[in-house]
């Protein structure tokens, strides 16, 4: 098994790149990598108790997934905790903007992480950014 | 007693097989057998590269009228 760390910085709200994200993330939790996920800007409202609109699509793959039985993201997210204890961790400066709390959040969530402390935890391993 | 189950993934696509897989291994013993469905061609290249990677074994990969069959062992 490998021990390498994969830190993963999520700002979208497309689609596919919340798709891809949530895919590296659970492939990577599972196969024995130690996963960081880090939501801001527009990736964070999805992850509010109760926000149900789909993410809307970029381009004609995004449509495509639509209508394919593709493995809901949010699913994808947990599923990194639940089976690759992955950690994810809403930006805290974020969650001031939307004025969410700890608890408005999904609870497979970890608690609110700076920008400072996600970049010096990041400071080993690969960094995506979706 | 090794058990054999089988888990049908048809339908779904990458990495939803692998996923549904890796939740039933957690509730396997070691030497049991696994058999993944899936319509999904990625997902029948990726579970076994998955398999070696983490250390159990790829019993068997054969294809019939569009449904992979991966046959797994938990090996730990």
């Amino acid at each position: 098994m490998s021990s390498s760390k994969i830190n993963i910085m999520v700002v979208t709200g497309s689609r596919e790149r919340l798709q891809m994200a949530a895919m590296v993330a659970s492939v990577g939790a599972v196969s024995g990598s130690e996963v960081t996920v880090f939501l801001s800007m527009n990736a964070l409202p999805y992850f509010v108790k109760g926000h149900d609109a789909a993410a809307p699509a970029e381009g004609e793959f995004g449509r495509l997934m639509e209508k394919k039985n593709v493995p809901a993201f949010k699913e994808l997210f947990q599923k990194a905790v639940e089976l690759g204890d992955a950690k994810i961790y809403p930006c805290s400066m974020a969650m001031d903007v939307l004025a969410a709390k700890r608890e408005d959040l999904e609870p497979y969530l970890g608690e609110p992480l700076g920008l400072t402390k996600f970049l010096s935890d990041a400071t080993e391993g690969q960094i995506w950014s979706f | 007693m090794a058990e054999k189950k089988t888990i049908d993934a048809r339908g779904t696509y990458c990495p939803g097989p692998l996923m549904e897989l890796i939740a039933g291994m957690k509730m396997a013993s070691v030497g049991d057998e696994l058999e993944v469905l899936s319509t999904d061609e990625g997902s029948a290249k990726d579970i076994p590269e998955w398999i070696n990677k983490v250390g159990h074994q790829v019993v068997s990969t054969t294809e019939a009228n569009g449904t992979w069959h991966v046959v797994v062992r938990k090996m730990k």
